[in-house]
């Protein structure tokens, strides 16, 4: 066995339901003849022919909807949005359509839409996207963030074997991250969806964290070991809706103190619901304010510098955490 | 087309059937029993009956809000209906949704949401898994004016042209989307016009006259079950109410609606079988009788049935885990299947199944009246 990327692990785990499964297929702009815009479905067209991987026109709303259609009669579409931010144009057919569709009328609707989101690559305001506030908040879908190859394949098998809409965020900044390839189990594996993961332990903190942010969240905990000799918890929720918050709670209860970091901007964030939760479930348990780094309230800058100032880092974490510590 | 003297007066009581069902939706709207809006389609009839009677048994319909004639010439029973706008607890949607939103993906009807528009991608999912399960049915779907002005519209159309997905667009052009006149929302003649756009034939036919409606969807079907794609067909006819039950459409010229309101689908098929020998007096009073008696059936049905348990608010966000049946295919509806059944309430879906409750209820889906 080989180590895989986070994007090798992407691109098995929808060639192995494929092959699985004859109701997987994939539609979605380039992903055919070109393989996809990131190369994940590379080969995908020779092996599974033109009715199951599907390039399509310029039409997110004619791909998110056509994979409700096909979801409706028991197809597992996998609709990719070639950059996450292009999910605002089939915005109505995930809100309105796909998300009630079992509530109202009983009929599960099994479809994965999946994308390339997050920042750090330079891909300013319209290839940037951190979409997932917009669907967390929304009843009826449920929303993954892989930040690990293990994950980004168990995680997107679960995704399609799963009877209702599943939004799958994948960073595109980890597709090609050398020190993410890892070995992968040569057998079938799911990752459940709606279980956080512990990825260090500690018990002076913890930080509550998701996708690309678990590696920066993960860099700042070894520093604050090696320099401020506080043992810091970071916790990958890894899937957003359904939230763990058994996870979530058993950990911060352990360490008192939280961090919330996100990618995402601040107003209205996966932080700020993260904070309710642990105000109203835990507020007799912290001994310090809960605390959230995330994205300024603006759009998603291009410049280097602007890049850099905007994005959460090792550095931003640091600073709060030792602010927090300090309690 | 060959249209027998039994499948004609069948097309008769399904344009009568809508329209009382309608008619009694709007006075128990007027009595306050339909707590929420009343969107009702008087006119459109001979459309929408006339394009649902050709489609063959396993075919599917992908109806908008004014599309109760395709629903129930479909198998959709008249008691789901009611239950549908008294937001009784048994409805297909528990009371969760009002109005047309209503289907049974086993019995080829999909349920459509106020975006209007959005269900035609929504087809084009559907026509998409016909093609890769290599199967010779068709989709009819049908939408307003006002829908052929979303982006959605255009999406499905170019999409399913580039697919070649067996979908028939029907157009119900009623001259207006709420208040808006169509030389407000277009600016050329016909939309039909617009299949050249995609490639796709397109026709424009008086959606008030039922035998032409039938023959131009008998036109548009042979088309799209030959394998060459989509086609789009503009029935042209008129929304002689408001908008919605709220709305005295006094927008609307009295000379216009005076005009339409005299090319009544109904009474104008009712004169062609009159002068032809089909409809006599004695056959009309059984058929109104047998309406009247499906339709007080269905409302007596609606009135006993139960409210929604408030308890119930939250419940039913997802679908449980299990197995998934391919629609359509051997053994789909099985019950260990998730999508099989009503796993809300591990009854079967309701919109059809109360269908051969009723009291007259059609001979299951009507044969392909068209294609003899």
């Amino acid at each position: 066995m080989s180590e895989v990327t986070y994007l090798e692990a992407i691109s098995q785990a929808i060639r192995e339901e494929m092959r699985r499964d004859e109701a997987v297929f994939l539609l979605g702009e380039d992903v055919g003849t070109y393989g996809g815009a990131f190369k994940v479905s590379a080969g995908f067209l020779e092996e599974f022919g033109p009715e199951r991987v599907i390039d399509t026109p310029m039409s997110e709303a004619a791909i998110i909807g056509s994979a409700v259609g096909a979801a409706l009669m028991g197809m597992r579409p996998i609709a990719e949005m070639q950059f996450i931010d292009f999910i605002a144009s089939g915005f109505d057919q995930i809100i309105n359509m796909a998300s009630k569709m079992y509530w109202r009328s009983g009929m599960p609707v099994p479809m994965v839409v999946r994308g390339p989101s997050g920042g750090g690559t330079k891909g300013g305001p319209f290839h940037s996207a951190s979409p997932e506030a917009w669907f967390f908040h929304t009843p009826g879908i449920k929303v993954v963030v892989p930040a690990t190859a293990y994950d980004a394949k168990g995680l997107l098998k679960a995704a399609i074997r799963d009877n209702n809409p599943v939004l799958y965020l994948e960073h595109k900044l980890l597709y090609r991250m050398p020190e993410l390839r890892e070995e992968l189990p040569a057998e079938d594996y799911v990752v459940p969806i709606g279980k956080a993961v512990v990825r260090r332990e500690g018990q002076d903190m913890t930080i509550l964290t998701y996708g690309a942010m678990v590696h920066q969240s993960l860099k700042a905990a070894q520093t604050l070991e090696e320099e401020d000799d506080l043992e810091v918890e970071v916790l990958d929720l890894r899937s957003l809706a359904p939230l763990d918050r058994e996870a979530i709670l058993e950990s911060v209860k352990r360490t008192n103190k939280v961090l919330i970091v996100h990618e995402d901007t601040l107003t209205g964030g996966i932080g700020a619901e993260l904070a309710a939760i642990l105000s109203e479930d835990l507020f007799e348990y912290l001994d310090g304010p809960i605390t959230r780094v995330a994205a300024p309230d603006a759009p998603f800058p291009y410049a280097p510098p602007l890049e850099a100032a905007y994005l959460p880092d090792e550095e931003k974490i640091l600073t709060a955490a030792r602010k927090l510590a300090a309690y | 087309m060959g249209l027998g003297r039994e499948d004609l007066l069948q097309v008769y009581y399904f344009m009568r059937l809508t329209r009382a069902m309608e008619d009694r939706t709007r006075t128990l709207f007027l009595q306050g029993r339909v707590v929420g809006g009343v969107y009702t389609a008087q006119g459109h009839e001979a459309t929408t009956v006339g394009a649902a009677m050709m489609l063959g048994k396993d075919d599917f319909i992908v109806p908008q809000h004014r599309d109760l004639g395709m629903h129930l010439v479909r198998g959709t029973s008249p008691r789901a209906v009611m239950c549908q706008w008294l937001a009784r607890g048994n409805s297909p949607t528990l009371g969760r949704d009002g109005q047309l939103h209503i289907g049974d993906i086993h019995h080829g009807i999909a349920p459509s949401i106020s975006m209007l528009g959005e269900s035609l991608p929504v087809a084009c999912g559907i026509g998409l898994t016909m093609k890769m399960r290599k199967r010779s049915t068709i989709v009819l779907a049908g939408f307003g004016d006002g829908a052929a002005n979303t982006g959605p519209f255009h999406e499905a159309l170019n999409f399913a042209s580039v697919q070649k997905l067996p979908i028939v667009f029907l157009i119900e052009n009623n001259g207006y989307a709420y208040s808006t006149p169509n030389n407000k929302e277009f600016a050329i003649e016909n939309l039909a016009d617009r299949a050249v756009a995609y490639g796709i034939p397109g026709e424009t036919v008086d959606g008030n006259d039922v035998l032409a409606v039938i023959e131009a969807v008998e036109r548009a079907i042979a088309h799209v079950r030959s394998g060459k794609g989509p086609a789009l067909l503009e029935c042209k006819t008129f929304r002689v109410r408001g908008h919605s039950e709220a709305d005295k459409a006094d927008y609307v010229p009295k000379e216009l609606l005076a005009e339409w309101l005299k090319k009544d689908p109904i009474q104008r098929f009712e004169r062609y079988l009159s002068e032809q020998g089909i409809l006599t007096p004695e056959n009309k009073a059984e058929i109104e009788q047998k309406v009247k008696a499906v339709v007080d059936d269905a409302v007596r049905f609606a009135e006993e049935s139960p409210a929604p348990d408030p308890a119930t608010v939250a419940d039913y966000i997802f679908a449980p885990d299990g197995p998934i049946a391919i629609v359509g295919e051997p053994g789909a509806s099985d019950s260990h299947y998730v999508n099989a059944i009503d796993t809300r309430t591990g009854e079967p879906f309701t919109t059809i199944s109360n269908a051969p409750a009723q009291l007259h209820a059609p001979k299951t889906v009507p044969e392909e009246v068209g294609r003899r």
